[in-house]
C-alpha cells in the first residue's frame, strides 16, 4: 500500500490543529492556578471550585436547561403535528403556503426573529397585559417558535419515507386513528422524534441572539452570561465552565456512537432475508 | 382444480341468489379524472373474484373504496345486507392484504398477526390460541418470534395473509397478492391461496394486473379499463367468449381483423373480411345492419398450421409465409404473413421431440374451424 505523502499528513495535522487547539487551550487554562487568563500559574482546580460556588452561573445554567427542556418538548409535540400535516393530509387549498410558512423560521435571520418576537410581546403586553415581565417564559416561547420548524422538517422526511399502507393496515385491522398514531406511527418515527428533541434542545441551549431580544431583567441564560462576561475579558471560571460543557457533550457523543455501533452489530448478526424483499 | 369452492356452483346465474357484496353506481373522481366510473357489481359468498386491469384502470381505487380507505364520490357499497358506504375502515367486516404486505416492522410475526384481535379486545388466551392456529395454517409457527426483516418475501406474504384472515373477515381484499414474489414461488403460492380460501370459505376479492394469476385463481373475473368493467365472467367466458375488442385484446393473445356485414338471416350473419380475403357466415343472435363494421378474432392456439393444405373443406383456410418464429420449449409461436400482407399469430405445441416444424420463409397453410372465430361488435 502506498504511504501517504508528507504534504497530506501535514495538511491533516494543520486542519485538526485549527479545529482542536483552541479547545485544548480552553481546557488547559481551566486548570490554571493564576487569575490572569494568559499567564500559566501552575496546575489547580481552583476555578472549578469558584464555578460551583458562583450562584450567578449556576442560576444561568439551570435557567438554560429548564428553557431548553421545555421548549424542546413543546417544539417536538407541535413539530410532529405540523410534520404529520405536511406529509399525510391529502392536498388542501393553501398547502404550499402552509408548508412554506412552517419552514420560514429555518431561513429567517435570528435578528429578525428576535426583533419581531420582541415587538409581538410588547404589543401583546400593551393590549392584554400579558406576558407581563419578559423572562424565562418569553424566551421559551421564542425558542419553541423556531425549533418547531426543525422538528417539523425531520418528522416530515421520516414520514414521507414510511409506507402509508402501514397505517392503513392498522386501521383496517380495527384501530381508530389515535390508536394507529400511538401503535404504529410513533414507534416508527421515534428516532426522528428523538433527533428532533435533541436538536431543539441544543438550539435552545445555544441561542444567544433571540434570547437577548426577548429576555427581561433578572433572566439571563448561559450564553447571555458567558457573552457578557467575556466582554470584560475571559475569566478562568468561564474556561472551567467550557471544559465541563465539553466533557458532557463528548460523553454524550461517545455514548451515542457506542449505541449505534452495537445496534449495527446486532443487525449484522441477523440472517439476511432469504427471498425477495417486500418492495 | 375445478370443484374447489363450497360455492353454490354458479350463483351469478341464479336470479334469486342474494349477492354478498353489492356495489351500486360506485364512482370516484379526482378532479376531472374519473378513476372509477359508475360501477355496478355483485359478488357472491365464497367467491374468489378477480378484478383484472392494467395500471391506471382504477382497480386499486375500487379496492380502496371497498376497504374504506378512499371515500367514494357517489354510489353505494353493501356487504352481507349492511350498507357500509360511509363506515370507517376499522368498522368494516372485511380486511385487506396490501401489495407491500405492510407488516409492522417493530413487531414480531406473532404480534403482527395478533394486532387485529387485540384491537377487538379479544381475551388473551383466545388470542394466543387463534394466533397459533392461523400460524399453523400458513406454516409459520417456527417463525412466530421473528421480526419482518428476518423473514423471506414468501414468508412475509403468508404473515400478511394470516394477519388479514385472523379476524375472520366476511370479505378478504387482496391487492396484487403475488406481485412481489418470484415466478416459481408465485405458482406455488397461487395454489396455496386457493386452498386456504377453500378451507375457510371466505369471499376473496383480488385485484391484479396479471391475467395468468386471475385465470388460475378466480371463479369470476371482471376486466377493468378506464374506470369501467368491459366484461364480467368466468375465466373461460372471458377467454373464449370476449364480448368486446378490449377484453379480447387484453386477455391473452388474439388476432383481430376488421370486417363488414354484407348480409344475414335471423340467426346468422355473413361478413366480408378484406384482411383475410374471405367471406364468412357466422351464427349470431341479434341481427346486424348490412354495412356495419365489426371485428373478427381468432386465438393463436385455435389456428392449425400445416405444410400441406388441409383436407376438410368447411374450415377457414389461408396460405402464407413464415415471417418470424419463437421457440418457447413447450410451444412455438409463429407469425405468418398472408398473400395480402396480413400478419397472423399462430401458436403450435411441440408434441414430438425431433419433429421439425416450419422454418423461416416456408410456405404454410393456416386453417381453423369457423366456430373458433369470435365476432366482436365494437
Amino acid at each position: 500500500m502506498k504511504r501517504h505523502g508528507t504534504f497530506v499528513l501535514s495538511m491533516m495535522a494543520f486542519g485538526f490543529a485549527f479545529l482542536y487547539v483552541p479547545i485544548a487551550l480552553v481546557v488547559l487554562y481551566s486548570f490554571n492556578g493564576s487569575s490572569l487568563s494568559t499567564v500559566w500559574g501552575g496546575f489547580s482546580l481552583r476555578w472549578y471550585g469558584e464555578l460551583f460556588r458562583n450562584e450567578e452561573i449556576l442560576r444561568a445554567v439551570l435557567l438554560s436547561l429548564r428553557i431548553a427542556a421545555l421548549s424542546a418538548s413543546v417544539a417536538t409535540a407541535l413539530g410532529t403535528l405540523a410534520g404529520m400535516a405536511m406529509a399525510r393530509l391529502p392536498r388542501f387549498r393553501g398547502r404550499t403556503l402552509f408548508t412554506a410558512m412552517i419552514l420560514t423560521p429555518l431561513v429567517m435571520p435570528e435578528v429578525l426573529t428576535g426583533l419581531s418576537l420582541l415587538l409581538l410581546f410588547v404589543s401583546l403586553h400593551d393590549l392584554f397585559g400579558w406576558p407581563g415581565a419578559r423572562g424565562g417564559s418569553t424566551i421559551a416561547i421564542a425558542h419553541i417558535t423556531f425549533s418547531t420548524a426543525y422538528v417539523a422538517v425531520i418528522v416530515r422526511s421520516r414520514l414521507t419515507g414510511m409506507d402509508p399502507s402501514l397505517e392503513e393496515a392498522a386501521m383496517d385491522l380495527g384501530a381508530r386513528p389515535l390508536r394507529v398514531f400511538l401503535d404504529i406511527t410513533v414507534p416508527l418515527i421515534a428516532p426522528a422524534l428523538l433527533t428532533g428533541w435533541l436538536l431543539a434542545f441544543t438550539l435552545s441551549l445555544d441561542d444567544l441572539v433571540i434570547a437577548s431580544f426577548v429576555s427581561g431583567p433578572g433572566s439571563t441564560t448561559l450564553p447571555m452570561l458567558i457573552f457578557s462576561k467575556v466582554r470584560l475579558g475571559v475569566t478562568p471560571e468561564i474556561n472551567a465552565l467550557a471544559t465541563v460543557i465539553i466533557v458532557i457533550v463528548a460523553t454524550g457523543i461517545a455514548i451515542a456512537a457506542r449505541t449505534m455501533r452495537r445496534r449495527e452489530a446486532r443487525h449484522a448478526e441477523r440472517p439476511a432475508p432469504l427471498g425477495t424483499g417486500t418492495g | 382444480m375445478e370443484e374447489r369452492t363450497p360455492l353454490a356452483s354458479t350463483p351469478w346465474l341464479d336470479p334469486d341468489a342474494r349477492p354478498f357484496v353489492r356495489i351500486e353506481g360506485l364512482s370516484k373522481h379526482f378532479g376531472d379524472f374519473k378513476a372509477v366510473d359508475a360501477i355496478d357489481l355483485d359478488i357472491y359468498r365464497a367467491e374468489l373474484f378477480s378484478i383484472l386491469g392494467a395500471s391506471g384502470s382504477g382497480k386499486t381505487t375500487l379496492l380502496r373504496m371497498l376497504a374504506g380507505l378512499e371515500a367514494p364520490t357517489s354510489g353505494r357499497i353493501e356487504i352481507d345486507g349492511v350498507d357500509v358506504t360511509d363506515a370507517p375502515p376499522y368498522e368494516r367486516p372485511l380486511n385487506i392484504m396490501f401489495q407491500s404486505y405492510a407488516l409492522f416492522p417493530h413487531m414480531t410475526v406473532e404480534q403482527n398477526v395478533a394486532y387485529g384481535l387485540k384491537k377487538d379486545r379479544t381475551p388473551g388466551p383466545e388470542i394466543q390460541r387463534r394466533v397459533a392456529e392461523i400460524l399453523d395454517l400458513v406454516q409459520l409457527s417456527s417463525h412466530a418470534r421473528a421480526k419482518p426483516s428476518q423473514i423471506s418475501g414468501g414468508q412475509s406474504q403468508r404473515v400478511a395473509l394470516a394477519r388479514a384472515l385472523i379476524k375472520q373477515p366476511k370479505v378478504l381484499l387482496l391487492d396484487e397478492p403475488l406481485a412481489a414474489l418470484d415466478k416459481k414461488l408465485r405458482e406455488h403460492t397461487q395454489f396455496e391461496l386457493v386452498n386456504i380460501q377453500d378451507q375457510l370459505g371466505v369471499t376473496f376479492v383480488v385485484v391484479t394486473h396479471d391475467q395468468e394469476e386471475a385465470m388460475t385463481l378466480s371463479t369470476r373475473i371482471a376486466v377493468m379499463n378506464e374506470g369501467r368493467f368491459t366484461q364480467i365472467g368466468t375465466p373461460n367466458e372471458i377467454y373464449e367468449h370476449p364480448c368486446n375488442r378490449f377484453t379480447a385484446d387484453f386477455v391473452g393473445k388474439i388476432n383481430l381483423f376488421e370486417a363488414t356485414v354484407i348480409g344475414g338471416g335471423d340467426a346468422e350473419v355473413t361478413l366480408r373480411c378484406e384482411a383475410l380475403d374471405c367471406t364468412i357466415t357466422l351464427p349470431h343472435a341479434a341481427p346486424l345492419a348490412a354495412g356495419a363494421a365489426v371485428s373478427l378474432a381468432v386465438r393463436p392456439e385455435k389456428i392449425f398450421l400445416a405444410k400441406e393444405p388441409p383436407r376438410e373443406t368447411d374450415r377457414t383456410v389461408l396460405r402464407g409465409v413464415v415471417l418470424d418464429l419463437g421457440y418457447f420449449g413447450g410451444l412455438s409461436l409463429y407469425r405468418i404473413e398472408t398473400g395480402n400482407g396480413t400478419v397472423i399469430e399462430v401458436s403450435a405445441q411441440n408434441r414430438q421431440r425431433d419433429a421439425r416444424g416450419p422454418e423461416w420463409d416456408d410456405e404454410v397453410y393456416l386453417s381453423w374451424d369457423a366456430s373458433n372465430t369470435i365476432l366482436l361488435g365494437e
